[in-house]
């Protein structure tokens, strides 16, 4: 797939739906689009946050492991979500565990390419956090109202 | 002075708190402490979808309990019961051939009809499924007439999701069918979070929102910000039902009367008063 | 017409003789209150009473039929009585029987001697409340539509009194059978009467001794109702007042109220407009026979509005304003017609700490500070 394609994939994306075509080819730079056989561990509870993915069809889903209760499975991310918003919060490590569900197409975005671009350029900086507040104030409302646990009486 | 129309001699206008008698045919557990019943009642007449009857047992009281099924059946009704207090413990425990008293229907009912051409929501969440399976029966039955029809189930965890066996009617009638639990054991293959996420359309829906209240002031300002019309998006509301005839005064929210004017509402009319704490 | 002071005797025994009930105000435990009349003598003449917030209190001795204004006794007990059965049910080998009261289908009927202008407008607000809706409670109708209903114009004011500033009264205009207005005192007393209905005019048809009214008579009725208007020291203004209470429902006011408050119910059991109703289940001892009862309830108690998880109003402020605002500001939205309070100032003078809702109601609807 070459570069020149990838910025119109990436500008599909819900995260990067009409962002200005340079900012789109800036960050296109840094990206790679991607296909994972369910099943496949795309993050590591603690490790490295080496890469962010924009999710285009399947699902991944984000699991903690807890000792005496399991793999807890905490959110899917499905179509035009992201997968991995910590990105730019040192020391840049994964919070949760992340494996395919089912076959997973999304475009792979390497964090310190990124992270680098928008050190060196503000505005694009800016313009790339922008769109990034957008799922980490949504998950932050989601889980929420997970915490709340809706349905019905309490067990 | 007496009366202007005497009510009384109105013709129908029989006692609306006398119930009459229905018999269990069927039970079928359908969660953790949901149980769906098959009722054999003559006196039963069909619904619209959305309606509810007051459902009792000598000795315990009476409930409201949506219609789940058999709007279009006279003489059998489906009742799908949430077992959280004394009386609906008791009516989720019936077994086949056991009788319980029962009136209705009552109450106004989603407005599913003269919505062609409009692209269809519908979000349930936990319980919320039951008053909604006429509401997707309708649009399963209609489905040409719509650019899309989308059902989005949430619950709390995968015990909890219940009608699966019909999911893929729903399917194979052209629905687009996301299930999505808060907390799921390990090899769930389906969807963890909130329903939220799940809601994707752009501009006017016809949309029609049933559970937690919570859940439905999240969809219906998800919608909202993305274009649809509050007149557009129906809720159903809860609140204590006595009479379910407008007489008994408890299930007031504001100038409604939930059980004369809803359960029913639509977001221009539910949200001002979903705003306001403890109305 | 005027009715002359004795005629009252002769009024309640041919009310009696049509084999009505007959309701009116009569002395009992140091208040004047509604009840079933056997005899004229019953009535509570030379009564007397002063009310002011949180007080009430019955005087003998006076020399007038009706000045005792108000007591703590709505006409709604009669229509729709506090406890009452709904049906019966018995378990049986084919499964529920569901049985109908005996004293049902027809029910006896009533006159009520002494309805206030107030109480009046209560009884029409009641009537829209429990019959203008799709489903009419068959009970209050039938009832309700048995019922002659006598008024008794005021010409002295409690100072709980609000009607005149509510447009009820304290002269009724219409929603009478007859309308009386008591004249002269002592030996002097007599009554103007007029029929508001064809059942009125038949009644007074059969009354003895009827007199015309002289012009006189009518100034005198017209003076009564003037000097109960001008006695009137509290006041509402009921223009507008739904949407200024909508715009009230976060004012820091409802705190101050609530603060004061017992959650007695006492307001919504004196209220002759208050209707909610809770059903209850009884059984007989064998666990075979049941009643389902349908009993006053009233929105100051926590468990009225609950819902499986709790309440949805556990905090008195908010109890509250669901009470005054449906009063004030729903009833028209719900029912139809006028305000759900008509001005009888029951509720001031029967809270136990003294409430005044006019005095409520004026801050409330003021911006808050």
């Amino acid at each position: 797939m070459k570069i020149e394609g990838l910025d119109h994939i990436l500008g599909q994306h819900r995260l990067f739906r009409d962002l200005d075509p340079d900012f789109l080819r800036l960050v296109a730079g840094c990206a790679a689009n991607r296909v994972f056989p369910p099943g496949t561990r795309l993050a590591r509870h603690g490790e490295p946050m080496s890469h962010i993915y924009l999710v285009r069809a399947g699902h991944v889903a984000a699991e903690i492991a807890a000792p005496g209760r399991g793999r807890l499975r905490i959110l899917t991310v499905g179509p035009d979500e992201v997968l991995g918003l910590s990105w730019l919060v040192p020391p840049f490590k994964w919070g949760t565990d992340a494996e395919t569900v089912d076959e997973v197409r999304a475009v792979e975005i390497d964090a310190d390419c990124l992270r680098r671009k928008c050190e060196a350029d503000p505005a694009i900086g800016y313009a790339v956090l922008k769109r990034f507040m957008t799922p980490i104030v949504e998950r932050l409302h989601a889980t929420r109202l997970q915490m709340l646990d809706v349905y019905g009486p309490r067990r | 002075m007496a009366l202007a129309a005497d009510p009384a001699a109105r013709p129908g206008a029989a006692d609306p708190m006398r119930p009459e008698v229905a018999r269990v045919t069927r039970r079928r557990p359908d969660g953790p402490d949901v149980v769906t019943l098959w009722l054999d009642w003559p006196g039963w007449k069909g619904s619209a979808p959305g309606q509810f009857n007051m459902m009792g047992l000598p000795g315990l009281g009476e409930v409201p309990i949506s219609v789940s099924g058999g709007t279009g059946t006279p003489g059998r009704v489906m009742q799908t019961i949430r077992a959280v207090g004394p009386v609906s413990r008791a009516l989720a425990a019936l077994e086949a051939d056991e009788a319980l008293t029962i009136r209705g229907p009552y109450g106004r009912p989603w407005p599913v009809a003269g919505r062609q051409g409009k692209p269809v929501l519908i979000v349930a969440g936990g319980l919320g499924l039951a008053p909604l399976r006429p509401v997707i029966r309708h649009f399963a039955r209609h489905r040409a007439e719509h650019p899309s029809v989308d059902l989005v189930i949430g619950a709390r965890s995968p015990a909890d999701l219940f009608f699966h066996d019909e999911y893929e009617d729903w399917r194979e009638a052209g629905l687009s069918v996301a299930l999505t639990v808060d907390h799921a054991p390990p090899g769930w293959p389906g969807r963890v979070g909130v329903v939220t996420p799940l809601i994707r359309t752009e501009g006017p829906v016809a949309a029609f929102l049933c559970g937690p209240e919570i859940m439905m002031r999240v969809s219906a300002e998800r919608l909202t910000g993305h274009g649809a019309d509050a007149g557009d998006i129906h809720v159903s509301l809860e609140r204590n039902m006595q009479c379910g005839v407008g007489l008994c005064g408890h299930c007031q929210l504001g100038p409604v009367l939930l059980c004369r004017d809803g359960p029913v509402l639509d977001w221009a009319a539910a949200r001002p008063l979903m705003r306001i704490e403890e109305l | 017409m005027i009715l002359p002071g004795d005629g009252l005797d002769a009024l309640v025994a041919l009310l009696i003789g049509e084999g009505r009930a007959v309701y009116g105000p009569v002395a009992r435990d140091g208040a004047v209150v509604l009840d079933r009349i056997e005899s004229p003598g019953a009535l509570a003449r030379g009564w007397t009473i002063e009310a002011g917030p949180g007080r009430y209190r019955a005087h003998p001795g006076g020399d007038a039929v009706f000045d005792h204004v108000i007591g703590p006794t709505p006409w709604k007990r009669f229509l729709h009585p506090p406890r009452e059965t709904l049906y019966r049910m018995t378990r049986t080998a084919e499964g529920i029987a569901v049985t109908a009261p005996a004293d049902e289908a027809t029910p006896t009927p009533m006159a009520f001697l002494g309805v206030r202008p107030c109480d009046l407008a209560a009884l029409a607000a009641l009537d829209r409340a429990m019959t203008g809706g799709p489903h009419a409670d068959p009970r209050y109708a039938r009832r309700r539509a048995a019922t002659l209903l006598i008024a008794v114009n005021c010409r002295v004011a409690a100072e709980t009194c609000f009607c005149a500033s509510m447009g009820t009264g304290p002269a009724a205009e219409a929603g009478y059978d007859l309308v009386l207005s008591e004249l002269g005192r002592g030996d002097g007393t007599r009554f103007l009467i007029a029929a508001g209905s064809p059942q009125g005019a038949a009644v007074m048809a059969a009354l003895p001794d009827l007199r015309p009214a002289t012009d006189e008579d009518a100034a005198e009725a017209r003076a009564g109702s003037g000097s109960a208007a001008a006695a009137q020291v509290r006041r509402v203004k009921p223009e507008g007042l739904p949407p200024r209470l909508r715009a009230a429902a976060e004012h820091p006011h409802w705190d101050a109220v609530a603060a004061r408050c017992l959650n007695c119910t006492n307001c919504t059991m004196v209220c002759p407009t208050c209707f909610c109703t809770s059903v209850e289940e009884v059984s007989d001892l064998a666990g075979t026979g049941f009643e389902r009862r349908q009993r006053w309830d009233s929105c100051f108690t926590t468990d009225f509005s609950h819902v499986h998880g709790g309440s949805v109003r556990p905090s008195a402020r908010s109890r509250y304003r669901q009470w005054l605002t449906h009063k004030l500001g729903t009833w028209p939205e719900q029912f139809g017609g006028d305000l759900g309070c008509t001005g009888c100032g029951r509720c001031i003078a029967w809270c136990p700490v003294g409430i005044d809702l006019t005095e409520e109601l004026a801050i409330l609807t003021e911006p808050a500070p």
